[in-house]
């Protein structure tokens, strides 16, 4: 099934990297105008990139600490509710995150977090550019939001694997809560949380209609983030974007090819992520799924 | 947790132990002032007071009372089931780890009542070492890092002194002359009685004054467990050694006195010979020949 | 022990009590920070959770009513109209996934956990079925527009269904495995001793105790499919009309959040907010059902053992 997914998306890409070669991925042009056509990836491929990359530096830490306190602190009568309502952010589908953060969440953004780092930090380059709320960054937090629940989930099962005889080993040794963590819990379970966080890449990476949403939608070399305030695109809100639109067949070959460099990256985080799993549940003795 | 008025009785409680600590002439006269059940030769380390233990509604222990004297070894046995385990692991308060798990009364070490609302439960497992009934090395860390683990845990610094503690507690251990030449190589390579005697060395390395054991045999084959008997004869010389097993011939073996436990209940205390050849209850003398258990 | 040694231990238990010592405030203090963390970053994910019900719920309840979940969409600027196709195209397309996707998706988890052992190709199977898991739903609405929109010429359900049963089948397949694979193996027996043949055991015996299990796995992914926007854009494409055969394009309720989103008119956004509502309540219903079952599903499997 795999591999007709892949024959499918690589066949309906074949023209544009015939017609545009390498230069696809490396090119910045996008332009649909019959006679003058011109496809580039690689502003679409940073913004996938820089928004994903936001989302994880936001979401894993997050995402350890609700499972650290899920597993490792909470009683029962709160854990069994967190994990319940935890769970729940996962089951909300993306177009309602996108829906929310489009007419509420993102003047929050903009005017609790992008204005002050805007007027006091605006001598780093990072953060020069009169923010909108509609941008690469918005996208990454909205992201992060939405990825947190995945990740935290797993996390939560992976260092629910890890056997109490570790725990008590470092709690006899005279180890504080984060102490035991450090010692007992994180080495034993570093490549499940790592695979987990993973996992919620490959979410961030494919994330589709949220992205659209919220990321500001530009085109061409404009769509090179040049501070986290700019308006950005990613492949697969392009994708989303343009693609009942597509003027030519070239243009909709080219809107594919994106989907092939998408569906490349996210095999390759996927199958690394599950490696990583798998290889911690195999590699520890006592270690059960 | 009240963490302002641990700090200082965690001074205390880790503070040198020298002869003119005040502390322990309070553990004096709380001796002498408990009934005893037993003459110990020698002072007593632990006294246990009415302590009752709990999972969830369960009761697991009522009202145990015991003196555990000091560098010598002392073995809880007693059928599954009979609460020996918990007992342990109520003397370094891991008990209440266990989700659900309450436990109250009076474990005193030294005069200090470990129970005591101003004691940090992490300081007292510092001083009181524990090795469990499955070896549990830490599977990502070498055998050195797993002796060291403890110290490195308590913020030891000095590299010198870990390196030569590692190496003594290995020693202590029984385990030096088999790993001095894979010290680097992972805990998790080695035989179950290697392991088990590598996590021997991981408490011995946190110079605890009392090692609980918690069946420490029972994962083991008789070559490994005579090992590690061996070595409690070795360790008690200098050491408080409390082990638990449902082996009554390994108790007879390395204890000095021996506790019988039924149901939660403390059923008969004393030398470990008396225990075994001159049984007062009806009840131990039918476990330690061997009819139920 | 020689005397020597002996000094040399009671020296290293000083040196050692004297660096815990000094370690046991700091110890405390990391061990509040992490704690305080921890605590943190439940409040930071509850947040957003809380907020966007809120909203969801404040807005959309603005929009309900019974024309509103009935009618047809109005012309782009204009009050009124409804979502009834998009609530509507949303049942028919995943019913349709369901009904490719399921069937398929436990019969290839039945074969994995029953027939196939641990060969290399059925543990291929597996780990490409995890591997499509994780795939963009982009992707899988990109192999419909291929397969399907090109070959008919046409967007139409059966794209919209190709699609997101694509997305279904590696979900039921890996809970349908896992469900079977708990189920104890005496029960298996309990048949094998009965002369029962194998196909009859795992029909009759094996599936029907993992039944609830697979439903479980049915459910969550129809949870899953009912919230996905980006295939359908390029399978359904998204129309005002109600249905009018599987080969033409429908609507969609994430479809028509999107589009009713991007309108700069005020009366569009309320619909939008409405059947957010709507989705997120058909969503949530299903995802509650689906947590009562995997603990009846926990009981059940506990009694058995």
């Amino acid at each position: 099934m795999l591999i007709l997914v892949a024959f499918a998306v690589g066949e309906g890409a074949l023209p544009i990297f015939s017609q545009e070669g390498f230069q696809f991925i490396t090119g910045t042009d996008w332009n649909a105008v019959y006679g003058r056509e011109s496809f580039g990836a690689l502003p679409y491929i940073i913004g996938t990139l820089l928004s994903s990359a936001i989302a994880m530096a936001i979401g894993v830490p997050i995402s350890l600490g609700i499972a650290i306190f899920v597993t490792e602190m909470a009683p029962h009568r709160i854990s069994t509710p967190l994990s319940f309502v935890v769970e729940l952010l996962a089951a909300v589908p993306s177009i309602i995150y996108g829906l929310w953060a489009l007419f509420v969440f993102r003047f929050w953004i903009r005017d609790l977090i992008e204005r002050p780092l805007y007027e006091h930090l605006s001598w780093i380059p990072f953060f020069d550019k009169t923010p909108f709320g509609l941008d690469i960054f918005t996208a990454g937090i909205v992201l992060s939001i939405m990825i947190i629940p995945i990740i935290s989930s797993i996390t939560r099962e992976i260092l629910r694997v890890v056997p109490n005889s570790q725990r008590e080993a470092a709690y006899s040794l005279g180890a504080t809560r984060w102490g035991t963590l450090r010692t007992a819990v994180f080495p034993y379970a570093r490549s499940g949380i790592l695979g987990a966080s993973f996992l919620g890449l490959g979410r961030a990476i494919g994330e589709t209609i949220l992205v659209t949403m919220i990321i500001g939608n530009a085109i061409g070399p404009a769509a090179i983030p040049t501070t986290l305030f700019s308006q950005g695109q990613s492949l697969a809100s392009l994708i989303a974007n343009e693609f009942n639109e597509a003027a030519s067949d070239l243009h909709l070959s080219a809107l594919i090819g994106l989907g092939a460099i998408l569906l490349l990256l996210s095999m390759v985080i996927n199958i690394g992520a599950r490696l990583m799993v798998s290889r911690m549940v195999k590699a520890v003795p006592g270690g059960r799924e | 947790m009240p963490a302002k008025e641990t700090i200082k009785p965690v001074s205390e409680a880790t503070g040198p132990m020298g002869e003119s600590s005040p502390l322990k002439e309070i553990s004096v006269r709380t001796v002498e002032t408990t009934k005893r059940i037993d003459e110990p030769q020698r002072r007593s380390k632990v006294s246990i007071k009415g302590i009752n233990a709990w999972f969830g509604s369960k009761q697991a222990l009522k009202n145990i009372n015991l003196e555990i004297e000091e560098n010598a070894a002392t073995a809880f046995m007693g059928p599954s089931g009979c609460g020996k385990t918990t007992l342990i692991r109520c003397l370094n308060r891991m008990h209440e780890m266990t989700p659900g798990a309450k436990a109250n009364g009076q474990v005193i070490l030294d005069g200090i009542d470990i129970y005591d609302k101003s004691i940090d439960p992490v300081v007292i497992k510092r001083r009181i070492g524990m090795v469990f009934q499955k070896p549990n090395p830490f599977p990502t860390m070498s055998i050195f890092d797993n002796v060291a683990a403890g110290l490195k845990l308590n913020g030891v610094k000095d590299k010198k002194l870990i390196k030569e503690i590692v190496e003594e507690s290995l020693e202590g251990a029984g385990l030096w002359e088999e790993v001095k030449n894979e010290l680097d190589k992972p805990g998790m390579g080695l035989s179950g009685g290697q392991q088990q005697r590598l996590c021997i060395a991981r408490a011995l390395a946190m110079q605890p004054e009392v090692l609980l054991m918690d069946e420490p045999t029972s994962a083991l084959d008789p070559i490994a467990s005579f090992k590690i008997e061996e070595l409690v004869h070795q360790l008690k010389k200098h050491l408080t050694i409390i082990i638990v097993t449902h082996n009554m011939q390994q108790a007879a073996r390395v204890a000095d006195h021996a506790a019988f436990m039924y149901l939660g209940e403390m059923i008969e205390y004393g030398k470990t010979l008396q225990i075994f050849q001159y049984p007062k209850q009806e009840l131990t003398e039918k476990f330690v020949s061997g009819k139920f258990g | 022990m020689s005397e020597n040694t002996e000094k040399q231990e009671r020296f290293h238990r000083r040196e050692v009590q004297r660096a815990m010592v000094k370690n046991a405030r700091k110890a405390k203090i990391i061990d509040k920070i992490v704690s305080i963390f921890a605590i943190a970053c439940v409040i930071l994910a509850v947040i957003p959770l809380t907020s966007i019900l809120i909203e969801v719920i404040k807005n959309g309840i603005a929009a309900f009513n019974w024309d509103f979940i009935t009618g047809r969409p109005s012309a782009i600027g204009r009050a009124g109209g409804g979502i009834g196709p998009a609530i509507q195209g949303t049942l028919i397309v995943v019913g349709l996934a369901t009904m490719i996707g399921a069937p398929i998706g436990i019969l290839t988890g039945i074969y994995l956990s029953e027939f196939a052992g641990n060969g290399p190709f059925p543990n291929g199977v597996r780990f490409f079925n995890e591997v499509m898991t994780g795939l963009p739903s982009v992707v899988m609405g990109i192999v419909g527009y291929i397969l399907i929109v090109l070959t008919l010429g046409s967007f139409s359900v059966w794209a919209g269904a190709f699609s997101l049963s694509l997305i279904m089948i590696p979900i039921v397949s890996r809970v349908t495995e896992e469900t079977i694979k708990i189920i104890p193996n005496s029960i298996r027996e309990a048949g094998h001793a009965l002369g029962i043949p194998k196909w009859k055991i795992t029909l009759f015996i094996t599936f029907k105790s993992a039944i609830s299990g697979i439903l479980t796995g049915v459910v969550l992914s129809i949870a899953r499919i009912a919230g996905e926007t980006a295939p359908l854009i390029m399978t359904i494409l998204g129309t005002s009309l109600f249905f009018t055969g599987f080969n033409s394009p429908v609507d969609a309720l994430p479809l028509r959040i999107w589009r009713l989103s991007s309108q700069p008119y005020e009366s569009a956004q309320t619909q939008a907010w409405g059947a957010a509502l709507f989705l997120i309540m058909l969503v949530l219903v299903l995802s509650v059902a689906l947590r009562l079952l995997a603990q009846r599903r926990g009981f059940a499997v506990k009694a058995e053992i």
